[in-house]
C-alpha cells in the first residue's frame, strides 16, 4: 500500500482570464488530517475539485491513493469521499432514499444496515423519513456527513466542513470526525477558513495565495515560524502580505 | 485504515439501478407531476378523437382509416415524451446542483446516460399508455390494431428522441441554464417536416428533401402505408433505423463532450439554477 493519500505534481490550472492553480506540488501522507487555508480565490477548491477528478487540470499530475487521477479515476473514486455545505443531495429525495441511491452507487452490500448504523452514530434516525430540502443546517451537515461516510472512505475531503453551523454543532462535528479519523486511520484533507477548527483537529497546514503554495508545516510550526499568537494571525500575516515579502521569508 | 464496507460490487447495473430508482423517487414524491405525465398525451388524444369522429363524416381520408389522425398523435408523442423525459431527468440535477455530488461517485457517464434514457421509457409508458387505452374506451379505435409494426414504430421514434434529447442536454451543460428552454421547444421545429398528420407529399418538394433525412417521417409514412395499404414498409423502417443510428451517434457525441468540456470549465461543481 502506498504511504502517500495524494501527490501532486506542478499542478496548473488556468482559465482564459486567470490562473487559479500555479504549479503546486505537494504530497499528503496516509492517516493525517490535514487543512488547505487561504483567502477566496486562493485555489482551495480548484485544488480540491482536481483532487475530486471534477475538474480537469491544464498540466501537472495527481495521483490519488496511489492511482493516477486523470487516467484512472473510476479506480480511486470508490475509496474516497466528499462533502461540502454547498454542494446539496437532492431535496424533494427524503434523507434515507437519498442515503440510499449513494449506498447503491458506491456498490454497498448491507446498504440497511449500514444506513441504519450511520443514522445513528449521526443521530439522525429522526429525519431520515424527512425530504433533505426540509432540514436545518446542523442536521444537512449531518446527513452530508452520513453521505460521505457511507463507503467508509480511506481518504475524505471537505469543503468547509462547518460553515454555517452554531458553535455547538459546529463542536459535534468537529469530535465525529475526530474520532471517526482516530478509528479508522483515513486520510482527511480539508478546506476551511475557521482557523480554530484546523488548530484542533490538523497536524499540518497548506497555506495557498494566489493559486500557489507559500507555506506548510503544523499549525504550531507556522505560529512559531511567524512570530504570532494563533493560526488566525498567521493567516492574516500571509493574506494581507505581498508576495515578494512572503517569498523572502 | 478503514474497512470499506463492501464497497466496488454491484457494477454499472447496480449504478444504473441505483440512478433508475432516483428518478422513481423524484416521480413518487409528487404526484401532480406523476399525473401531468399522463395529462398532455390523454388531452391531445381527446381532441383528435372528435376531429376524427368529425372528418370521419366530413373527410375521405379519415374515412379511409378512422384511426390515421389518433396513431399519429400517440406516435408523436412517444417522440416528444421519449426527449423531454430524458431531458427532464437530466434537469432535475441541474435544478437541485448536484453534479458536484454525482461525479465524485462510481457513476460513469455512460451509466448515468443509460438510466436516463430508462426513465424516458419509463415517462413515455406512464404518458402514453393511458391515452392510447382510452382511446379504445372513448372511440373504439386500438393502436394496437397496428400490430408488429407499432413495436417497430415506437422504437425508431423513441431512439429518435433520445438523440434529439442528449444533444439537448450537451447544450444545456456547454451554455448553462439559458439553453433550458431547448427541452421543450426543440422538438416542435420538426413537428412540420415529420408528416405528422398529413403525407410527405403535401410539403414543398425542397422542404421533402429535409422531411426524409428524419427517422420520424419514414414512421409516420409508413405508418399511413399500414392503415391505408395494409403494408409494412421494411424500405422505410431499415432507413429509419439507419438514421437513428447516425443522430444517436451526434446526440452521444455532443453529449459526452459537453461532459468533458464541463469538466474542464469546473462547471460540475457550479452548475445549477
Amino acid at each position: 500500500m502506498p504511504a502517500l493519500a495524494i501527490e501532486v505534481k506542478n499542478l496548473v490550472k488556468r482559465y482564459p482570464n486567470a490562473v487559479a492553480v500555479d504549479g503546486i506540488s505537494f504530497t499528503i501522507p496516509r492517516g493525517v488530517v490535514t487543512a488547505l487555508l487561504g483567502g477566496n480565490g486562493a485555489g482551495k477548491t480548484t485544488t480540491l475539485s482536481i483532487l475530486l477528478g471534477l475538474l480537469l487540470p491544464s498540466s501537472g499530475s495527481v495521483r490519488v491513493l496511489g492511482e493516477d487521477m486523470l487516467r484512472h479515476r473510476y479506480r480511486v473514486l470508490p475509496r474516497l469521499n466528499f462533502s461540502s455545505p454547498f454542494v446539496d443531495l437532492p431535496h424533494r429525495l427524503t434523507v434515507r432514499q437519498n442515503l440510499l441511491i449513494y449506498a447503491r452507487l458506491y456498490g454497498l452490500r448491507d446498504r440497511k444496515e449500514r444506513i441504519a448504523a450511520l443514522a445513528a452514530d449521526l443521530q439522525i434516525g429522526a429525519i431520515l423519513d424527512r425530504p433533505a430540502g426540509r432540514l436545518s443546517a446542523g442536521q444537512k451537515t449531518r446527513v452530508a456527513l452520513a453521505k460521505a461516510l457511507l463507503n467508509d472512505p480511506e481518504l475524505l475531503l471537505l469543503d468547509e466542513p462547518t460553515a454555517s453551523l452554531d458553535p455547538d454543532t459546529g463542536d459535534w462535528v468537529r469530535s465525529y470526525l475526530e474520532a471517526w479519523q482516530a478509528r479508522t486511520g483515513a486520510t482527511i484533507l480539508m478546506a476551511s477558513h475557521n482557523m480554530a477548527e484546523v488548530e484542533r483537529m490538523c497536524s499540518d497546514v497548506l497555506m495557498m495565495k494566489a493559486g500557489k503554495i507559500v507555506d506548510r508545516g503544523s499549525p504550531q510550526a507556522l505560529i512559531d515560524r511567524f512570530g504570532r499568537a494563533n493560526l488566525e494571525e498567521v493567516f492574516l500575516h500571509i493574506v494581507r502580505k505581498r508576495e515578494p515579502e512572503l517569498e523572502a521569508m | 485504515m478503514t474497512t470499506a464496507a463492501a464497497t466496488g460490487s454491484g457494477g454499472s447495473l447496480g449504478r444504473i439501478g441505483a440512478m433508475l430508482l432516483r428518478y422513481l423517487y423524484l416521480l413518487r414524491s409528487s404526484w401532480p407531476r406523476a399525473l401531468e405525465l399522463m395529462y398532455w398525451p390523454t388531452l391531445q388524444m381527446v381532441i383528435w378523437g372528435f376531429m376524427s369522429q368529425f372528418l370521419y363524416v366530413n373527410s375521405n381520408y379519415v374515412f379511409r382509416a378512422f384511426g390515421v389522425l389518433l396513431a399519429a398523435v400517440m406516435l408523436w408523442d412517444v417522440l416528444f415524451r421519449g426527449q423531454l423525459g430524458l431531458s427532464i431527468s437530466f434537469l432535475e440535477e441541474m435544478w437541485a446542483r448536484h453534479l458536484g455530488h454525482l461525479f465524485v461517485t462510481p457513476l460513469r457517464p455512460f451509466e448515468w446516460v443509460a438510466a436516463l434514457l430508462s426513465m424516458s421509457l419509463v415517462r413515455v409508458v406512464i404518458g402514453v399508455v393511458p391515452a392510447a387505452l382510452l382511446a379504445i374506451v372513448l372511440y373504439h379505435y386500438s393502436i394496437f390494431s397496428l400490430g408488429l409494426p407499432l413495436i417497430a414504430f415506437f422504437v425508431v421514434l423513441l431512439a429518435m428522441g433520445w438523440a434529439l434529447g442528449l444533444a439537448i442536454c450537451g447544450m444545456i451543460l456547454r451554455h448553462g441554464m439559458g439553453a433550458e428552454s431547448l427541452a421543450w421547444l426543440a422538438v416542435f421545429t420538426l413537428s412540420p417536416v415529420s408528416a405528422v398528420y398529413y403525407p410527405v407529399t403535401i410539403l414543398p418538394h425542397w422542404l421533402q428533401y429535409v422531411a426524409w433525412a428524419l427517422p420520424s417521417t419514414y414512421v409516420f409514412e409508413g405508418m399511413r402505408a399500414v392503415l391505408f395499404q395494409h403494408l409494412f414498409r421494411g424500405d422505410y423502417l431499415a432507413t429509419a433505423a439507419l438514421l437513428d443510428l447516425i443522430l444517436l451517434a451526434l446526440g452521444s457525441s455532443v453529449f459526452f463532450l459537453a461532459l468533458r468540456g464541463a469538466r474542464r470549465r469546473g462547471a460540475l461543481l457550479q452548475m445549477g439554477e
